[in-house]
C-alpha cells in the first residue's frame, strides 16, 4: 500500500472534491452537503410555519376578531402542523443526521449517498407539492390528522386533501429512503472498534428513530393511499354509509402519529445526551441505561395510540389497556432526564449557549411530560382532549422536546459546519428571549383550555374567560418570534465575523470533533481507532490516528473507499467503493413530481409519462459504469 | 363527602393563579373547574390531585438542576469519569418514584373511569337524542313529539341519557361543567349521561374540527326544576298556533313566499323543510345560529339579512326583503314560543 501510496492525504483530497458548477450543485452525494440542504431546507419551512402560527395568533388575540376568515384560518392552522411535524421536525434531526451521523462513527459518507441525494430532492419536491395550493386558497384544510369523512370528497371538495394524500405518499418516500440509509449506515459503517455498545448516544436515537419511521410509515402511506382511492376512485374504506368505518383512518393515523411523536422527540433527546456530558465535562452517567430506554420509548410508543381516540366511546377495558401503557412510557423518558441531572451534578457544568438551550429543554420538557401523563388518565383525557390544553400540552412536548434542542444543536454543532463561532452574548438573549415568550405564549393555553376554549376555532366569543389568556398567547408568540429572529441574526453575523472555531472549540468526546471545521470532503485522513464510548477523548488513539496519516496506513486512497464493520462488534468487514456524483437522484425526483403531479390534478396520461420516466431513471441510475467491476459495491 | 370535594375545588381554583384571577365572575359558562355535576365534579378532583403531584415532581426536578448547574460551575477542563452503569439517582428518580406514582394514578383511573363511561341502555327514565350536523345540533325527545335545535332542556338532579349521532361529520358533544365529551362518529352509537346538580345554564360546544364553522357550533344545556321541565315539555309539544295579529300574519306569510319553508320546518304548518334546524319553538331560545348570535331582535334581523357575515360557510343564504316584511318575519318567528 506504501508503495502507491506517496502522498495519500492529497490523493484523498483529489478523489473526493467534488468539481464546482451547477452540474454538481444538481449532482452532488456528499453528505454533507445535502446535511447542510436539509438543514437549511427545514429551517426555511419552519420560518413559514411560524408565520402562519403568528396569523393564526393575531386572529385569536382578541374575540370576534376578523383579521382572517375560517376558510383561511383553516388552511393555515393544518398547514402549520403539517409544516412544523413533516417538513420541518422530522427534516430538520435527518439534516443533523446526515451531517453528523458519518461524522460521528467516523464514516466518509452515508451507505447510499445517491440515496441520500434522492432523499433530499424527494422531501423539496414534496415539501413544495404540499404548498403548491395555497396561492390558490387550495391548501389542505382539515387539519393535520385529517379525519375523515370531514376530509372526504363529499365534505371537502377541491384540491386541498389531495395535496395533503399524495404531498405525504410523496414524502414518505423520501423518508423511507431516508431511514433505511441511516440503519444501514449506522449499523456497517462504524470505525473499527466502535461495538454497538461504543455508539454515540445520538447516533442510537437515529437508529431507533429509523427503524420506528421504517415500521410507522407505511400506516400512515396505507391511509392516504385508501384516502386517495375514495377521493378519486370512488371507493368508500371510511364511509359508513357503503360499510366503510371513519375510525379506520383514525387507527391508521395514530398507529404512525404517536410513533411519529417519538421520531421527532428521540433524535432530539439524543441531542441532549451528546450536549450534556460535553458541557459537563463527564461521560454521561448511566449511557446504558439511556441507550435502552431511547429503544424501549420507541418500541413503546408503538402500544399508546389509541390515548388519541379515548373520546371516541370504546370499550372501557381497551383503554385500561392504552392508558397503562401511555404511563409506562414515561419511566423511559424519567430515566433519561435523570441520567442528565446525574451526569450534570456528577460534573462541572460549563454554562454556555447550548446548555442553556438544553437546560431549556429540561424544564419545558418536564411540564409537557406531566401533562402527558395526566392524558393517560382516562376521564381527564376525555374532558380535556381537543381543547387548548392539549394545544398547550404538545407545543411544550414538541417545541420544548425537539425545538429547544434543535437550537442547541444549532449552536453546538453550527462552528463544526461553518467553521466560525456564533457569539454567546446574541446567544444567550436569543434564548432567554424563546423560553420567555414560549412560556408565555403556551402556558396560558392551559388555562384557556381548563376554561373550555376548543382548539382548531377561528373566533370565539367574550365573556368565557378566554380574553386574557389568548392576549397573553399572542403576546408570546412574539416574543418568542424575535427569541427566533435573533438566532437568525448570530447565524448570518458569525458567517461573516465569527472567529475561527478551530477542530473542537467545546472540548467534544465524539469523532467529529477530531477533524477540521468545515471538514474535509474526505471526513477522515485515516480510518479512526476507536477504544471507548467517547473517542475523541481517547488523546493517545488520537495522536495514534496522527501517526497512521503520516505512515498511510488505513488512509483508504483508491478512489471513494470507506471501511465497512460488522454489526455488533464494530470489526473491520470490507472496504466499499462510494459513488461518485450523479445526476439521476434529481432526474428521478423530478420524473416523479411528474407522476405525482398527474395523480393530482387527474391528468393519467401525465402520470403514467412521469411513471415511465421514473422508471428510465432508475434504469439509468442502475446502469453498470466502467469502474464498477469490482463486485464489492456499496450499491 | 362531596363537601370536602368542593372546598378542595374552591382551594384549587385560588392556586390556578393570575390567568384565572383576571377573568370576570360570569366567565365559567363552559369550564371545566367550575363542574356542576358528580361525574364533572370527579374528573375536576382527578385534575387537582394530578395538579398537585405534578407540582411536586416539576419543583423537585427543577430544584435539582438548578443545583446541578449553578453549585459549581467549571470551565472546559479536561473529562473526568462517570458511571457508565448508571447511578442510584435514576434507579430512584427516573424509575422507583415514577412507577408508585403510575401505579397510583393508574388505580386513580380506573377507579374515576365509571363515573364517564355511557350509561346502560334504559338505565335513565329520560333520554335525548342530539345530532350533530354542519353546524348544529338537532334534538330530539324521542316518545314525547318534542324537536328543537341548539338547546337541551333538562331536570335538575335527574340523571338523562344523551344519544348522540351525527349526519354528515364527526363531531364532539361537550358540556365541560356536566361531563366529558363524546365523539360523534358516523356509524357508530354512543352517549353520555347528564345529570346537573343544580338549575342552571352550561354552555357546550363541538369539540371536533367538523369544518368551516366548527368555531359557532355552540349549544346550551338548561336545568330546570322537574316541574318547570315538565311544563316546557308541554309547550315544546304542541304545534306552531295561527298567527294572532294581521303583523304577525303577514310575517307567516314572507316566511312561507320566501323559501325559508324549504329548508326548515314549523311544526303545525306546511313548513318541513330539514336542512336548518326545526323553528317551531324558536321564540323560546336563548341563542340562534348554534350560539352565535342572541336571540333578540336585531340579532335575528341581522341573522335574516345576512347569514355569511356571522357565519361565512353556513348553508343559510341572505334574504333580501324590504324593511316591513323583514320586521315581520323576525316578529313572526319571535311569537313562536
Amino acid at each position: 500500500m506504501a508503495a502507491i501510496a506517496e502522498q495519500p492525504v492529497e490523493r484523498l483530497e483529489s478523489s473526493w472534491e467534488e468539481p464546482g458548477g451547477l452540474v454538481t450543485w444538481l449532482a452532488t452525494v456528499d453528505h454533507k452537503r445535502i446535511g447542510v440542504r436539509y438543514l437549511v431546507t427545514a429551517f426555511a419551512f419552519f420560518v413559514v410555519a411560524g408565520v402562519e402560527a403568528l396569523v393564526l395568533r393575531v386572529q385569536l388575540a382578541v374575540p370576534r376578531n376578523g383579521l382572517v376568515g375560517p376558510a383561511l384560518y383553516d388552511q393555515l392552522f393544518t398547514l402549520h402542523g403539517v409544516t412544523m411535524i413533516f417538513l420541518f421536525a422530522t427534516p430538520m434531526l435527518a439534516g443533523f443526521g446526515n451531517f453528523f451521523v458519518p461524522l460521528m462513527i467516523g464514516a466518509r459518507d452515508m451507505a447510499f449517498p445517491r440515496l441520500n441525494a434522492f432523499s433530499y430532492w424527494i422531501f423539496l419536491a414534496s415539501g413544495l407539492f404540499i404548498y403548491a395550493g395555497l396561492p390558490f386558497s387550495a391548501a389542505p384544510n382539515d387539519g393535520w390528522f385529517n379525519y375523515v369523512p370531514l376530509a372526504s370528497a363529499e365534505y371537502t371538495p377541491g384540491l386541498n386533501i389531495d395535496f395533503y394524500g399524495f404531498g405525504l405518499l410523496f414524502l414518505a418516500v423520501s423518508t423511507t429512503a431516508g431511514a433505511v440509509n441511516f440503519i444501514v449506515t449506522i449499523l456497517k459503517l462504524r470505525a473499527p472498534g466502535m461495538s454497538i455498545n461504543r455508539m454515540p448516544l445520538f447516533v442510537w436515537a437515529v437508529l431507533t428513530t429509523s427503524f420506528a419511521l421504517v415500521f410507522a410509515l407505511p400506516s400512515l402511506s396505507t391511509a392516504n393511499l385508501l384516502l386517495e382511492l375514495e377521493r378519486k376512485h370512488g371507493f368508500h374504506f371510511f364511509d359508513a354509509g357503503a360499510g366503510g368505518d371513519a375510525l379506520l383512518w383514525q387507527h391508521l393515523f395514530w398507529i404512525f402519529g404517536h410513533p411519529d411523536v417519538y421520531i421527532i422527540f428521540l433524535p432530539a433527546v439524543g441531542i441532549v445526551s451528546t450536549i450534556v456530558p460535553v458541557f459537563s465535562r463527564r461521560p454521561i452517567v448511566g449511557y446504558t441505561a439511556v441507550a435502552l430506554s431511547t429503544v424501549l420509548t420507541g418500541i413503546l410508543g408503538f402500544g399508546v395510540w389509541v390515548h388519541h381516540m379515548f373520546a371516541v366511546g370504546l370499550p372501557q377495558i381497551s383503554m385500561g389497556f392504552f392508558a397503562a401503557a401511555s404511563l409506562l412510557i414515561a419511566i423511559p423518558s424519567g430515566v433519561q432526564v435523570f441520567a442528565w441531572i446525574a451526569t450534570l451534578l456528577r460534573g462541572r457544568p460549563v454554562l454556555q449557549t447550548p446548555l442553556l438551550f438544553v437546560l431549556g429543554f429540561v424544564v419545558v420538557f418536564v411540564v409537557g411530560g406531566l401533562t402527558g401523563v395526566m392524558f393517560a388518565s382516562v376521564p381527564f383525557d376525555q374532558q380535556i382532549t381537543d381543547s387548548y390544553f392539549v394545544v398547550a400540552h404538545f407545543h411544550y412536548v414538541l417545541f420544548g422536546g425537539a425545538v429547544f434542542p434543535i437550537f442547541a444543536a444549532l449552536h453546538f454543532w453550527l462552528p463544526k459546519i461553518t467553521g466560525r463561532l456564533l457569539s454567546e452574548r446574541l446567544g444567550k438573549a436569543s434564548f432567554w428571549l424563546m423560553f420567555a415568550g414560549f412560556n408565555l405564549a403556551f402556558f396560558p393555553m392551559h388555562v384557556s383550555g381548563l376554561l373550555g376554549m376548543p382548539r382548531r376555532v377561528y373566533t370565539y366569543p367574550a365573556g368565557l374567560g378566554w380574553d386574557a389568556a389568548n392576549l397573553l398567547s399572542t403576546v408570546g408568540a412574539f416574543a418568542l418570534a424575535l427569541g427566533i429572529l435573533l438566532v437568525v441574526v448570530n447565524v448570518a453575523w458569525s458567517r461573516k465575523r465569527g472567529p475561527w472555531a478551530g477542530a473542537d472549540p467545546w472540548g467534544g468526546d465524539s469523532l467529529e470533533w477530531a477533524i477540521p471545521s468545515p471538514p474535509r470532503p474526505y471526513n477522515f485522513p485515516v480510518v479512526p481507532l476507536v477504544r471507548s464510548a467517547h473517542p475523541n477523548w481517547d488523546r493517545a488513539d488520537r495522536e495514534e490516528d496522527a501517526r497512521r496519516a503520516g505512515q498511510a496506513e488505513l488512509v483508504l486512497a483508491e478512489g471513494h473507499q470507506t471501511l465497512a464493520t460488522t454489526v455488533l462488534d464494530g470489526e473491520a468487514d470490507d472496504v466499499l467503493h462510494m459513488p461518485e456524483e450523479s445526476l439521476w437522484p434529481f432526474v428521478l425526483a423530478l420524473t416523479l413530481s411528474v407522476l405525482f403531479a398527474g395523480l393530482l390534478l387527474d391528468l393519467p396520461l401525465v402520470a403514467t409519462a412521469g411513471g415511465v420516466m421514473a422508471l428510465g431513471a432508475l434504469a439509468g441510475w442502475h446502469l453498470p459504469r466502467a469502474e464498477d467491476e469490482d463486485e464489492d459495491e456499496a450499491w | 363527602m362531596a363537601r370536602v370535594a368542593k372546598t378542595r375545588r374552591v382551594s384549587g381554583t385560588v392556586a390556578v393563579g393570575a390567568v384565572l384571577a383576571v377573568t370576570p365572575a360570569c366567565s365559567s359558562q363552559q369550564s371545566t373547574l367550575d363542574p356542576a355535576s358528580d361525574s364533572a365534579g370527579r374528573i375536576a378532583d382527578l385534575w387537582w390531585v394530578m395538579l398537585v403531584g405534578s407540582a411536586v415532581v416539576f419543583a423537585v426536578v427543577t430544584a435539582l438542576v438548578l443545583v446541578a448547574v449553578l453549585r459549581r460551575r467549571g470551565a472546559h477542563a479536561e473529562p473526568g469519569r462517570a458511571s457508565r452503569l448508571g447511578d442510584p439517582l435514576i434507579a430512584i428518580g427516573g424509575v422507583g418514584i415514577p412507577a408508585v406514582v403510575l401505579v397510583s394514578l393508574f388505580v386513580l383511573t380506573v377507579r374515576t373511569l365509571p363515573v364517564t363511561s355511557a350509561p346502560a341502555p334504559g338505565a335513565t327514565r329520560l333520554r335525548i337524542e342530539v345530532t350533530g350536523r354542519q353546524w348544529f345540533w338537532e334534538v330530539r325527545y324521542p316518545g314525547r313529539n318534542v324537536v328543537t335545535a341548539n338547546e337541551l332542556v333538562i331536570p335538575v338532579d335527574v340523571p338523562v341519557e344523551v344519544r348522540v349521532s351525527t349526519q354528515d361529520v364527526i363531531h364532539s358533544f361537550w358540556v365541560p361543567r356536566l361531563n366529558r365529551k363524546i365523539d360523534l362518529i358516523p356509524g357508530h352509537a354512543s352517549s353520555v349521561l347528564l345529570r346537573a346538580e343544580k338549575p342552571g345554564v352550561y354552555r357546550g360546544q363541538c369539540a371536533e374540527f367538523c369544518g368551516l364553522q366548527h368555531a359557532n357550533m355552540a349549544f346550551l344545556v338548561v336545568a330546570q326544576p322537574p316541574e318547570r321541565f315538565r311544563a316546557w315539555l308541554a309547550r315544546e309539544r304542541r304545534p306552531a298556533g295561527r298567527p294572532r295579529t294581521p303583523a304577525l300574519e303577514r310575517g307567516r306569510r314572507v316566511f312561507f313566499r320566501s323559501a325559508c319553508a324549504g329548508c326548515h320546518r314549523i311544526a303545525g304548518t306546511a313548513a318541513r323543510g330539514d336542512a336548518g334546524p326545526d323553528l317551531t319553538h324558536l321564540g323560546a331560545r336563548r341563542t340562534i345560529a348554534a350560539g352565535t348570535l342572541e336571540n333578540t331582535e336585531r340579532d335575528l334581523r341581522r341573522w335574516i339579512l345576512d347569514p355569511q357575515r356571522f357565519k361565512p360557510g353556513s348553508k343559510m343564504p341572505g334574504l333580501e326583503v324590504p324593511g316591513d316584511d323583514l320586521r315581520a318575519l323576525v316578529a313572526y318567528l319571535r311569537s313562536l314560543e
